[in-house]
C-alpha cells in the first residue's frame, strides 16, 4: 500500500495534528511512513502544509508535483495553492470556510473563498466541499475541522486507513478529555461522506 | 531495537543519548531547537542539559565537559554558529578528550533565518570534520558515528543538518535503553601544555590538524555512509554521473528511480572530503552533475580533484548555472535538473496541465503575522502613537517581534542579527543627533545578545531608548525557558534574573516597567522616556498568548460600529476580519487583550459576556 497525502491550511488551524494522526494510524498498521511539515515562522498565520508518504518505496518525505492521492485542505485558497501536487484523478477534501489574511482585511478585500472553490471544482474534478462551519456549530466546537476532514478521507476508502484506525490514533495521541468530541466528529464526517455519495 | 516515528531532530537527540552523551547545551533556533528539547525529555539520570544564554556560552560549557572526558553535544542553528565562532576556532587547536558533537542546523530557503550560510564551509574554515546526514534514519546512526570519530581523533566534529532532515519524520529503527552506551567521564586532568592555548602550542597543533585531516580524507573514503553507487546494468548514460549530499540525496534517488540509476557519489563527510572515493567515482565519466543545497561545496571539491588528478570530467552544478544557486531544492527542481542533464523528457502527471497555472485565481497572500492578542502589537502601537510626527528610527531584532515590520504597524526599520538593534540605534544617533533612536529587544534576546550593547551605550554616552519586549518566554522558537523565566531545562525552579535590576545595575536612571495592553499608560511612558537624555529603558511586560490564559473575547456592537475600520487599519490583528461588510471578531482567535476596544473611536468594541 502506498499513499501520498497533502494536508494544508493556515498556521494555527490544526493541520499538524491531522498529519500526526494519519502517521500514527499508519504506523499502528505496520505501514512505513515519512512526513514533512512547516515549522517555524510561517506557523504564525502563514500558509502551512504537511506532506505524508505511506509505503515502503517512499524514500523522500516530500511529495513531487502531480503525485498526491489526496489533498486535505483546511481552507479553500490553500487548497488551490497546493493543487499542483494533486495527481490526475486525485481527491480533494476542502473546508468551505475561508480564512481572511490580515493583508486582505487591510486592503478592504472581500475574499470569501468562493472563487477558489469554483476553480477547484473546475480543475480537480473530484472535490468534496465540507461545510465545516455548520459541523462545528452542531458539534459545539470550532477545533474539530481536522477530525472532520480526516473522517471524510477515511470514509472515502481512499486514505488506506479506516475511521477505526483514526479513532485508535486519537486514543493514543490526543488528551482523553477530547476523545468523545473527536469521535463524534469522525461519526459526523462519515455522515457527510454518505450524503456526498447520495448526491 | 524497536521502531518509532520520529522527527529528524528527535532522532539526532536519541542517537546522542544512545551514544552516551553526558552534557548537552545549546541556544534555541529554528530548525535546531527540538534536538535539545528531546534530550531533556528523554535524559538519563546522569545526563545534564541546559539552554545556555547564547551559543558562545553553550560552546564553552560543552568544551569544559569534553575536557573532562564527557561525551558532549552543543546545538544551534547556522547563525548561532557565528556567535559561537570565537571559542570554536580556538577549540579546534586545543581539541577534546570526550567526544564532542557540534550540531548545527542549516536552513536552505531560507525558511526561518537571516542567511543561507553553509556550515560545510565553516567546517573547512575551522578544519573540523563534518557529518552531513540525508535521512532521519541516517541522522540517528550518523550522530553515533560522529561521537566515535570525535573521541578517536580528539577533535570536536560538526554534525550538519538541514531543515528537511531536522523537521522530516520517518518511522525508524532505534536502540532500546539497555543498548545505550555507558560512558564514565575520566574527569579533568590538569595539564597546562594541553589545555592552555599559546602561540607555540597552536603552531604544533596546526601541523597535527593538517596531518589528521589528510588521514581522515583517506579514512572517510571507506566510511560506510559515503557511497559510490554504480550505474544500472546496461545504462544508456555510462558517461554521466551525479554527486549529491544532504537531503538532496532523497530527491535524487526518487528521480533516479524513474529515470534509471546513474553512477552516483553520495557525500556524507563533506570535510575532510573523501578524495580517493571521489577519484574512483570520476574515473571514466565525461560529465557530473552536482546536486546540493546552499553552497557548491561538493562541486568545488570535485573541480579541485579533477585538476589535481588531471581527470577530463566536466563538473556541472551551481557554479555552471545548471542548478539554481540559492533557495532550497525540491523534488521537482531536482527532476528538472536531472532530465535536462540527461536530455530526456520530464515524466508528467498531475491534475493541472501546464496552461492551468495561468488561470490560477489570485491566491491570498499570507505573510507571517503577530498572533491575535500578541502583547508586542500593543507595545509597537504605543511607541508609534507616542512618537507620531517625530523624527525616529526603530531598530528591531530577532524574534517574533521582527514581524512588527508588517503593515499596518510598520515599526521595524532595521533588523540584522541577535542584539544588533542596540548598536545600530547608537550608530544612527551619533550621525543624526536629532533622531530619536529606539531599539526593541525581546527578553530572551536581551540575555543572549543585548547586554554588551547596553553597557556600550551607557559608557559611550549614547542617546537612545531601549524597549524590552518581555513576554516571559522565548516565543519564536517554541517557548523555551531563559534566565528571566525562573526555571531551567533540568526542571529546577531558580531565581529569576530581573531585567529591570540588570538595567539599573548598568547605570540607567530611567527604567519603567509597563503593561503594554494599558494603551494610555504605555503611550505616556514612552513620551516620558523620549524626552529624557542618555540611555532610557521601558520594559513592556505581558506574557505571550501561548503561555497565558485568554482574557475572554471581544465583540463588536454592530449598532454602535460606525464602519470606520480604524481597528483593522491601525492594528492588523488577525482576529479582526470583515464578514458581510462588517468588522467582526473571530472568536476562535481573539484572546480578549482589549487593544482594539482602546482604539475604537465609537466605543463599539466590548468584552463578550459569557452566556
Amino acid at each position: 500500500m502506498s499513499r501520498n497525502i497533502i494536508v494544508c491550511g493556515v498556521g494555527g488551524q490544526g493541520t499538524i495534528l491531522a498529519s500526526k494522526l494519519i502517521s500514527a494510524a499508519a504506523m499502528a498498521k505496520g505501514i512505513a511512513v515519512k512526513s514533512a511539515e512547516t515549522i517555524g515562522m510561517a506557523q504564525r498565520g502563514g500558509s502551512v502544509f504537511s506532506h505524508i508518504r505511506m509505503g515502503d518505496e517512499a524514500e523522500c518525505p516530500m511529495i513531487a508535483a502531480g503525485t498526491a492521492d489526496i489533498l486535505l485542505a483546511f481552507e479553500p485558497g490553500e487548497a488551490v495553492r497546493m493543487l499542483p501536487y494533486l495527481k490526475k484523478g486525485g481527491l480533494v477534501i476542502v473546508s468551505e470556510r475561508p480564512v481572511m489574511p490580515v493583508t486582505a482585511a487591510l486592503a478592504g478585500s472581500d475574499y470569501n473563498g468562493g472563487e477558489m472553490l469554483e476553480y477547484l471544482q473546475r480543475k480537480a474534478g473530484r472535490v468534496i466541499v465540507a461545510d465545516t462551519e455548520k459541523a462545528c456549530r452542531e458539534l459545539g466546537s470550532s477545533r474539530i475541522v481536522n477530525l472532520l476532514l480526516l473522517g471524510i478521507a477515511a470514509a472515502s476508502g481512499e486514505l488506506g486507513l479506516t475511521a477505526e484506525d483514526i479513532r485508535q490514533a486519537v486514543q493514543s495521541k490526543v488528551p482523553p478529555k477530547f476523545h468523545e468530541l473527536n469521535f463524534r466528529a469522525l461519526d459526523y464526517a462519515a455522515g457527510l461522506w454518505q450524503q456526498e455519495c447520495l448526491q | 531495537m524497536h521502531k518509532e516515528f520520529l522527527m529528524g531532530n528527535e532522532a539526532i537527540a536519541l542517537g546522542a543519548l544512545a551514544a552516551g552523551v553526558r552534557l548537552v547545551a545549546g541556544y534555541p533556533g529554528t530548525p535546531s531547537t527540538e534536538v535539545l528539547e528531546t534530550v531533556a525529555k528523554n535524559r538519563l539520570d546522569e545526563t545534564y542539559v541546559e539552554w545556555s544564554v547564547n551559543e558562545k556560552s553553550a560552546m564553552e560549557v560543552g568544551a569544559g565537559a569534553a575536557y573532562s572526558g564527557a561525551r558532549t553535544m552543543v546545538t544551534m542553528k547556522q547563525v548561532g554558529l557565528n556567535v559561537a565562532a570565537d571559542p570554536l576556532m580556538s577549540l579546534e587547536y586545543i581539541g577534546v578528550k570526550g567526544g564532542m558533537v557540534i550540531l548545527v542546523a542549516d536552513d536552505p530557503g531560507p525558511i526561518s533565518s537571516q542567511t543561507e550560510q553553509d556550515t560545510r564551509h565553516f567546517s573547512r574554515f575551522a578544519k573540523l570534520p563534518c557529518f552531513d546526514p540525508s535521512t532521519v534514519q541516517e541522522a540517528y546512526e550518523m550522530v553515533q558515528d560522529a561521537f566515535e570519530y570525535s573521541e578517536k581523533y580528539h577533535t570536536p566534529v560538526f554534525f550538519r543538518s538541514t531543515t528537511r532532515v531536522s523537521h522530516g519524520y520517518a518511522s525508524i529503527e532505534i536502540k532500546d535503553r539497555a543498548e545505550y552506551k555507558n560512558t564514565v567521564p575520566e574527569g579533568f586532568i590538569k595539564d597546562t601544555k594541553r589545555w592552555v592555548i599559546f602561540p607555540r602550542l597552536s603552531y604544533q597543533a596546526h601541523i597535527n590538524i593538517e596531518a589528521r585531516n589528510e588521514e581522515l580524507s583517506r579514512v572517510f573514503s571507506h566510511y560506510e555512509k559515503n557511497l559510490l553507487i554504480p550505474a544500472a546494468a546496461g545504462s544508456r548514460y555510462s558517461k554521466k554521473g551525479v554527486a549529491v549530499g544532504g537531503f538532496s540525496y532523497t530527491y535524487v534517488n526518487e528521480a533516479l528511480a524513474v529515470l534509471g540509476q546513474l553512477r552516483e557519489l553520495k557525500v556524507s563527510t563533506p570535510h575532510p572530503f573523501p578524495e580517493e572515493l571521489a577519484v574512483r567515482f570520476l574515473q571514466g565519466l565525461d560529465e557530473v552533475l552536482c546536486i546540493e543545497e546552499l553552497d557548491p561545496v561538493i562541486e568545488r571539491e570535485l573541480i579541485y580533484i579533477c585538476g589535481k588528478y588531471q581527470l577530463p570530467v566536466k563538473i556541472l552544478g551551481k557554479l555552471s548555472h545548471h542548478v539554481k544557486n540559492s533557495g532550497e531544492n525540491t523534488r521537482d527542481s531536482v527532476m528538472d535538473n536531472l532530465t535536462e542533464f540527461l536530455q530526456v523528457q520530464r515524466p508528467d502527471s498531475g491534475v493541472l496541465e501546464a496552461g492551468d497555472l495561468a488561470e490560477l485565481p489570485e491566491l491570498p497572500v499570507r505573510p507571517p503575522v503577530l498572533c491575535a492578542g500578541c502583547p508586542h502589537r500593543a507595545s509597537f502601537y504605543a511607541v508609534k502613537q507616542a512618537m507620531k510626527g517625530k523624527k525616529t528610527i526603530f531598530c528591531g531584532d530577532i524574534g517574533c517581534y521582527t514581524m512588527g515590520n508588517a503593515l499596518p504597524l510598520d515599526m521595524v526599520d532595521t533588523c540584522l542579527c541577535m542584539g544588533a538593534g542596540l548598536g545600530i540605534a547608537q550608530g544612527v544617533g551619533h550621525i543624526e543627533p536629532d533622531t530619536s533612536c529606539f531599539a526593541f529587544v525581546g527578553d530572551s534576546t536581551f540575555f543572549a545578545a543585548a547586554l554588551p550593547g547596553v553597557v556600550n551605550a551607557v559608557y559611550n554616552q549614547a542617546a537612545m531608548t531601549l524597549i524590552v519586549l518581555d513576554n516571559s518566554t522565548t516565543a519564536m522558537t517554541g517557548h523555551q525557558p531563559h534566565p528571566g523565566t525562573g526555571h531551567t531545562m533540568m526542571g529546577e525552579v531558580v531565581a529569576k534574573v530581573s531585567i529591570e535590576a540588570v538595567l539599573r545595575g548598568i547605570g540607567l536612571d530611567f527604567v519603567e516597567t509597563v503593561n503594554p495592553l494599558d494603551l494610555q499608560a504605555a503611550v505616556a511612558a514612552v513620551k516620558r522616556a523620549a524626552v529624557q537624555p542618555g540611555v532610557k529603558a521601558i520594559i513592556f511586560k505581558y506574557p505571550c498568548i501561548a503561555v497565558t490564559r485568554p482574557q475572554g473575547c471581544m465583540t463588536v456592537d454592530r449598532a454602535a460600529c460606525i464602519g470606520c475600520r480604524r481597528c483593522i487599519r491601525e492594528l492588523g490583528c488577525p482576529a479582526l476580519i470583515i464578514r458581510d461588510g462588517h468588522v467582526t471578531i473571530d472568536a476562535a482567535l481573539c484572546t480578549g487583550c482589549g487593544l482594539c476596544s482602546q482604539v475604537c473611536p465609537a466605543e463599539a468594541i466590548g468584552r463578550r459576556v459569557q452566556a
